[in-house]
C-alpha cells in the first residue's frame, strides 16, 4: 500500500499558511506575457510563416515554463531545505512511510503545484483573449506531464547538491534553456545543427506539447513530446530513489 | 508475559558507508516488555547508530536483529507502525502548527482523522502544550519542542518508545518535567529504550542498562548492580593545585581500594569516605578541596573504560 498521498496532504497543510507564494508564481509568466508577448508583440505582429499573432504564440511557451518552474522549484529549493536543514523526512521515515512514499509524494505534489500554477496562468491568458480553440484545455494534462518530468529531474538533481551555492549551477542550465527553447521565436530561426540541439531540450518538448494544441494542431508530434517527458520523469525517479535511500537511511 | 522479549540483537554491527567506521562493533542485548532500558556511553560510542537500527531507519551491516520477532530488513514498515521515536535532534515540522504536527504524524501511521482528534487532546495535555496548540512550531522553546516531539511519538500508542538523548540541551527545569513525563509513560506500561550520557538520567530512569564504549558493550546490569560491581560504596574526590595531582596521589594510594588520577582531581574509591579523608589529613596531605560522595555510574564508566564520560 502506498502512502504517498499523505505527503501531498502534508504539503497542502503547509500551503494553507503560505498560499500567497503560489500567487507570486503565476505573476512571473504574466510579466513576461505583458512585456514581451504583448509589448514586443506590437512590433512583431504575426510570427513569420504561421499567421499566428505574437502574444498567442508566446503564451503557451510561458505556460509550459510555468509548469516547469512550479514543479522544479518544489523538488529543488523546497525539497533541499526539507532534506538538509528542516530534516522533515527523518521524522517521516520513523513512521511506516518509506523513502518511496516520500519521493513519489513529493513528485506528485510538485506536478500538482505546477499544474495549479499553469491553470491560474491559463485563466489569465484566456481573459486576455489569447485562447482561440478548446484544444488549449490540453494544456492541463500537458502541464501535469511537464510537471512530472521536471519534478523528477529536480529531485534527482537535488540528491547531488551539497549547499545553496550549487543552485547557481541549476540556474546556469535553466536560464539559457528558457531563452533558447523556442520560447520567443520558432525553431526555423536556427541553422539545422542548432535546431537538432534545441529539439533535445526538455523545455522545447514541453513547449511543443502545449503550443501545438493551443494553435489547433493535433498530431503525432504531441505523442513524441509526451513520451520524451514521461521517460525523463521515470529516469529522474530511477536515479533519485536509490540516492535518497542512501542519504536518509545511512 | 512479563518476560516477553521485544528486541533481540546478536552480533549486531554497523559500519558506516562513509569512511567505513565501525560505529557498532558486535553487540548483543535483549529488551523485555515493560522495562526501561538504557544505552550509556560518551559521544561516538555507537548509541545512536544502535537506536537507528532498532528504529528500522538504518540497516545492520552484520549480525541479527529482531524486533517484535520480526526482521527489520523485510518488515520495517510493520515494525515502525508499533514504535515511537524521539530523535536526538528535534525534527518537528517547523512549517506547521503544534496541532498540525500531531495530526499529520498520526496520518503517516494511517490513523483516521477521528482517532487522531481523540488522541490529540490527551497528548497536548501530556506535553503541557494546550495553550500552544495553534502556534507555529518555530515559536516554541527548546523544552516545548522536545515535549511536542515526545507527544508526537506517542500518537500511535507505541509498544516501544525510543528516546535518543531525550534531555540533551535542555535546562534543568525542563529536564525534570521531561523525566516526570517519562516516569508516567513507564507506569502506563510503555517499554522505553533510551540513550544518554548523563549519569543521573540513567540512574533515575533505567531499570537496566548497557555501558557502551567504542561500539562495544563494556558491561550490562541495573544501575545498582553496575555500581556495586565496578565501584566502592563511596568516592573521595581530592583537588590539588594544577599539575600536582599525580605527585600528591602517590602519597595516598594505599588508603583507597582503587585510585584514579584525572587532570583536575584525584578519585579515591573507598568504603568510608570520611574515614579516608581523615587518613589523608593524618599523612599531612592537604588538598585544596575534598568531597565525599556516593559512587555513581560515572565511576562505573571510568573503571570500565579508563575515561570520563563527558569532557
Amino acid at each position: 500500500m502506498t502512502r504517498m498521498h499523505l505527503l501531498v496532504e502534508r504539503n497542502l497543510m503547509v500551503y494553507r499558511h503560505t498560499w500567497s507564494l503560489l500567487v507570486a508564481e503565476v505573476f512571473e509568466p504574466v510579466l513576461y506575457l505583458l512585456t514581451i508577448g504583448i509589448g514586443i508583440g506590437t512590433l512583431v505582429g504575426h510570427v513569420r510563416g504561421t499567421g499566428v499573432a505574437y502574444p498567442q504564440y508566446v503564451a503557451p511557451a510561458l505556460l509550459a515554463t510555468a509548469a516547469m518552474n512550479g514543479a522544479m522549484n518544489e523538488t529543488t529549493f523546497n525539497l533541499f531545505q526539507k532534506l538538509k536543514f528542516d530534516r522533515v523526512y527523518d521524522s517521516i521515515l520513523t513512521t511506516p512511510m518509506t523513502v518511496r512514499d516520500v519521493a513519489f509524494g513529493e513528485v506528485c505534489w510538485a506536478l500538482l503545484r505546477g499544474t495549479l500554477t499553469t491553470s491560474g496562468f491559463l485563466v489569465i491568458v484566456t481573459v486576455l483573449g489569447l485562447v482561440h480553440t478548446p484544444w488549449a484545455l490540453l494544456a492541463l494534462p500537458g502541464a501535469a506531464v511537464i510537471g512530472f518530468a521536471f519534478a523528477s529531474a529536480g529531485l534527482a538533481v537535488t540528491t547531488y547538491l551539497r549547499d545553496w551555492q550549487d543552485f547557481q549551477l541549476i540556474q546556469l542550465v535553466m536560464l539559457p534553456m528558457f531563452l533558447f527553447a523556442t520560447t520567443f521565436y520558432p525553431l526555423g530561426v536556427y541553422p539545422r545543427p542548432v535546431q537538432l540541439a534545441v529539439e533535445c531540450l526538455p523545455l522545447y518538448q514541453s513547449i511543443e506539447l502545449l503550443r501545438e494544441p493551443s494553435l489547433g494542431h493535433i498530431g503525432p508530434g504531441l505523442l513524441v513530446a509526451a513520451v520524451y517527458l514521461l521517460v525523463m520523469g521515470v529516469l529522474g525517479l530511477a536515479i533519485a530513489l536509490p540516492r535518497l535511500r542512501r542519504t536518509l537511511l545511512a | 508475559m512479563a518476560d516477553e522479549i521485544l528486541v533481540r540483537a546478536s552480533g549486531l554491527v554497523k559500519v558506516h558507508p562513509m569512511g567505513g567506521v565501525r560505529a557498532v562493533d558486535g553487540i548483543d542485548f535483549e529488551l523485555r516488555k515493560g522495562e526501561a532500558f538504557g544505552f550509556l556511553g560518551p559521544n561516538g560510542a555507537g548509541k545512536s547508530s544502535t537506536m537507528r537500527m532498532i528504529g528500522c531507519v538504518s540497516t545492520p551491516s552484520a549480525g541479527e536483529l529482531r524486533i517484535f520477532g520480526l526482521d527489520p530488513a523485510t518488515d520495517g514498515a510493520r515494525i515502525r507502525a508499533r514504535l515511537g521515536v524521539v530523535p536526538q535532534e528535534d525534527t518537528v515540522d517547523t512549517e506547521l502548527t503544534v496541532r498540525e504536527n500531531l495530526y499529520i504524524y498520526g496520518r503517516y501511521f494511517g490513523l483516521s482523522r477521528a482517532r487522531i482528534r481523540e488522541r490529540t487532546a490527551g497528548l497536548l495535555e501530556f506535553a503541557q502544550l494546550e495553550d500552544k496548540a495553534s502556534e507555529q512550531v518555530g515559536a516554541l522553546s527548546g523544552g516545548m519542542r522536545r515535549r511536542l516531539t515526545i507527544a508526537r511519538s506517542l500518537i500511535n500508542e507505541p509498544e516501544i518508545l525510543l528516546l535518543d538523548e531525550p534531555t540533551t540541551g535542555l535546562d534543568p527545569q525542563a529536564r525534570h518535567v521531561l523525566w516526570d513525563r517519562l516516569f508516567r509513560l513507564k507506569q502506563e506500561g510503555v517499554t522505553l529504550i533510551l540513550t544518554t550520557h548523563y549519569m543521573d538520567e540513567a540512574e533515575q530512569l533505567c531499570d537496566r542498562l548497557v555501558v557502551m564504549d567504542r561500539g562495544r558493550i563494556a558491561d550490562e546490569g541495573s544501575p545498582r548492580e553496575l555500581i556495586e560491581r565496578h565501584s566502592t560504596r563511596e568516592v573521595l574526590e581530592l583537588r590539588f593545585p594544577p599539575g600536582e595531582q599525580a605527585i600528591r596521589a602517590e602519597k595516598v594510594t594505599d588508603i583507597a581500594e582503587r585510585l584514579e588520577v584525572l587532570p583536575d582531581r584525584v578519585l579515591l574509591y573507598v568504603e568510608d569516605g570520611e574515614a579516608a579523608l581523615a587518613a589523608v589529613h593524618a599523612r599531612g596531605v592537604t588538598p585544596i578541596t575534598a568531597l565525599v560522595r556516593r559512587a555513581t555510574l560515572e565511576d562505573v564508566f571510568l573503571t570500565l573504560t579508563g575515561r570520563t564520560l563527558v569532557d
